[in-house]
């Protein structure tokens, strides 16, 4: 929701990245506030996954220009483990399978880690279950999965919502959920929404990076924006994500080259 | 080529054999692998199956079985009690230590001293009819040497519910010492073993083990094997398992100790239905060396094996593992999977893997592979965008490496107690790092 206002919390200026020396981000713009739902949408290769990573701090991601203001600071000088403390969570398109350490293990060492960079009280494996159960029921996720090695075996929807629940114990300042409803059945969507919804309040924002526009009839975005080529082409609010539904998106590009040559 | 030293080294560590058995056909055994030690040498890695695996350390020091107990104060034997255990059989230095062994099991476990001849017909019929000694040296030198050791009669249709702990500790620097097990289970029975060797001292000695396991029809054994063997001992251990028709063998081999170490196991698929998995895992750092070697011998149709083995390897520290599956002619219907799978810790850590399939018949399932990596970037990724340390992640991955073998060990209190030395192992810190909170 957009509040009158609050404050900035994400500024990105003129980013640009590449992979294996290859630019996939072209100049990226964005301004993310407290409170707002922001979706990224884009053709296969447009950057958007690339973005959330390097946003997340991915080492495969070089940053060759621009800057990223997390809260006010510097956000690209500090290394993966530095941003999720500062309260960046990047929910993983393709979440890893870690056979051998148990879920629980796993979410408890990762909510201490947190909540002793917070200067809050670390769980015992005890009062953490507790916790986690409760955070499982709105997830409708079976008690099973805590005992599993972590996405081990889990099917595509549950590893989807083992990313969620693991925002929900994190409660990030940002949440970029890169394609969270990628291999969802409707159920499964139902659900996570659900679940991004009850997470989503006035000192947090969101970040939905997705394909399609299915998953923003759950989850209803204060802007959309269209990315191409590794820039953010149109921006607009839920309405456009209806259009580019039933338009595509070859047409953002040619109003944009359209828009370029005008002002050329 | 000179071979006379190594051969001459091998006789020198036969002085101080057992006196003579009242049982004559030990004797005549004993005799027999006397006589091969006699004419076999200490391999070289000019032999194929040494070839990465330099045993001549060991020839540099003189070891001497010893002679006599060492008295045990029961509190040092502590950290490694078993608590689920319903039978434990103690040896010191390779001699039995009755005072620090029970049995409630309802099976017998027993030392050989009185077993073998109680068990007459068992053991002379088992004993040393599997654990082939013709051309191996160290299965010769060890059943020259044949006098303490574990005797395990399952009889039918028992299934022992609580595990039987086998625990031979070294003591005594350049001692040798040769413990034995001998396993029989019989029809439909079904046993946890768990073979442990451990030591109080960290001086060079030599363990040279040798196990026997027979399943009959319908049998089952959970078989862990730990090797936490001081920082300088040689550790041998040659185990032959042979399978009867629907018998179930399951292993798991930890190896975390020793300067060198050496781990033969060789399984034979005897008869149609049987199945095995056998699980591995070397732990290793410093200039440690640990080699397995396995034989999956799928001799009869319709058998079925699965394979893991695992090797963390720091320091400068070299892992073997060669893992041959045999499908002989006629195994129609084997169905068999191998895994080698090894995380190099340091830039000079060292594995040599070398999974071998032979298939002599055609309807057969057979699927291997083999890794060697460093740990995966986008898993240390996940674990550091959820807050870990580089540190942190990267030692949590490397115990859960680790940790997929460890898991498979169906005995609770030597599971979370390895899983815990694991822990400990893979969790010191780089240099200059912060230890994880």
């Amino acid at each position: 929701m957009i509040y009158q206002d609050s404050r900035t919390l994400l500024a990105v200026r003129d980013l640009r990245a590449s992979v294996n020396g290859i630019e996939i981000l072209k100049g990226m713009n964005l301004t993310v506030r407290s409170g707002e739902v922001h979706a990224i949408m884009g053709p296969n290769g447009s950057g958007k996954s690339t973005f959330a990573k390097v946003l997340a701090g991915h080492p495969s991601y070089a940053v060759s220009g621009g800057e990223v203001l997390f809260d006010g600071s510097d956000l690209l000088g500090l290394a993966a483990e530095a941003r999720a403390r500062a309260g960046v969570f990047l929910g993983f398109q393709y979440p890893i399978e870690i056979p051998g350490v148990a879920n629980s293990q796993f979410l408890r060492l990762a909510y201490n880690t947190i909540q002793a960079e917070r200067g809050e009280d670390e769980l015992d494996p005890l009062e953490f279950d507790d916790l986690v159960r409760e955070k499982m029921k709105s997830l409708e996720m079976n008690p099973e999965f805590l005992a599993r090695s972590v996405n081990e075996g889990f099917s595509g929807g549950e590893k989807k919502r083992n990313e969620i629940l693991q925002m929900a114990l994190l409660e990030p300042k940002l949440a970029i959920l890169d394609e969270t409803d990628s291999g969802l059945d409707i159920d499964a969507l139902r659900i996570v929404a659900g679940g991004v919804n009850q997470l989503s309040g006035k000192d947090n924002a969101i970040v939905l990076v997705t394909h399609y526009q299915r998953l923003l009839n759950y989850i209803v975005p204060d802007y959309v924006h269209v990315m191409e080529a590794g820039r953010i082409l149109k921006t607009g609010g839920k309405e456009l994500a209806l259009e580019l539904e039933a338009r595509g998106y070859d047409w953002v590009a040619a109003d944009s080259k359209a828009n370029a040559s005008l002002s050329a | 080529m000179n071979t006379a030293p190594t051969k001459s080294y091998l006789d020198s560590l036969l002085p101080g054999r057992p006196a003579a058995s009242p049982l004559d056909w030990l004797n005549e055994l004993r005799a027999h692998a006397v006589e091969r030690v006699g004419a076999l040498t200490v391999p070289s890695t000019r032999d194929e199956d040494w070839r990465f695996t330099d045993i001549s350390p060991l020839t540099k020091l003189t070891f001497q079985p010893a002679q006599g107990a060492q008295p045990l104060n029961p509190a040092a034997l502590e950290r490694w009690i078993i608590g689920e255990a319903a039978a434990r059989l103690v040896f010191v230095d390779g001699i039995y230590a009755p005072q620090h062994s029970f049995n409630h099991a309802g099976i017998t476990v027993e030392n050989f001293a009185a077993g073998l001849d109680r068990h007459k017909a068992a053991a002379q019929a088992q004993l040393g009819r599997h654990a082939a000694f013709e051309s191996n040296a160290f299965a010769a030198l060890n059943t020259a040497f044949l006098h303490d050791g574990a005797l395990i009669l399952v009889p039918r249709g028992l299934a022992a519910a609580a595990p039987v702990h086998l625990l031979f500790i070294a003591t005594r620097k350049h001692a040798a010492n040769y413990p034995r097990c001998l396993v029989v289970a019989e029809p439909g029975s079904a046993l946890t073993l768990v073979e442990d060797y451990v030591a109080l001292q960290d001086e060079a000695y030599f363990t040279n083990a040798v196990t026997e396991i027979v399943l009959a029809g319908d049998a089952q054994l959970h078989h862990v094997k730990v090797q936490r063997e001081g920082a300088e001992a040689f550790h041998i251990a040659n185990c032959a398992v042979s399978l009867a028709q629907s018998s179930r063998y399951h292993s798991v081999s930890v190896a975390l100790g020793a300067r060198i170490s050496r781990h033969n196991l060789g399984v034979r698929l005897a008869a149609e239905g049987a199945e095995c998995s056998i699980d591995g895992l070397a732990l290793i750092g410093a200039k440690q060396l640990a080699d397995t070697h396995t034989l999956i011998d799928h001799a009869q149709p319709q058998c079925s094996s699965r394979q893991l083995h695992k090797c963390i390897v720091d320091g400068t520290a070299h892992a073997v593992f060669n893992g041959n599956i045999m499908v002989r002619a006629g195994a129609q219907r084997t169905d068999s999977s191998q895994s080698s799978r090894n995380l190099l810790l340091s830039a000079k850590a060292r594995v040599d893997t070398k999974p071998q399939l032979e298939i002599f018949a055609d309807d057969v399932k057979c699927a291997h592979g083999a890794t060697v990596g460093q740990l995966d970037l986008d898993e240390v990724f996940y674990l550091k965008s959820r807050g870990l340390s580089d540190t942190a992640a990267r030692n949590l991955l490397t115990y859960a490496f680790g940790a997929e073998i460890i898991e498979r060990i169906p005995v609770a209190s030597l599971r979370d107690r390895l899983e815990k030395a694991v822990m400990a192992q893979t969790q010191a810190p780089a240099p200059g790092a912060a230890r994880p909170a």
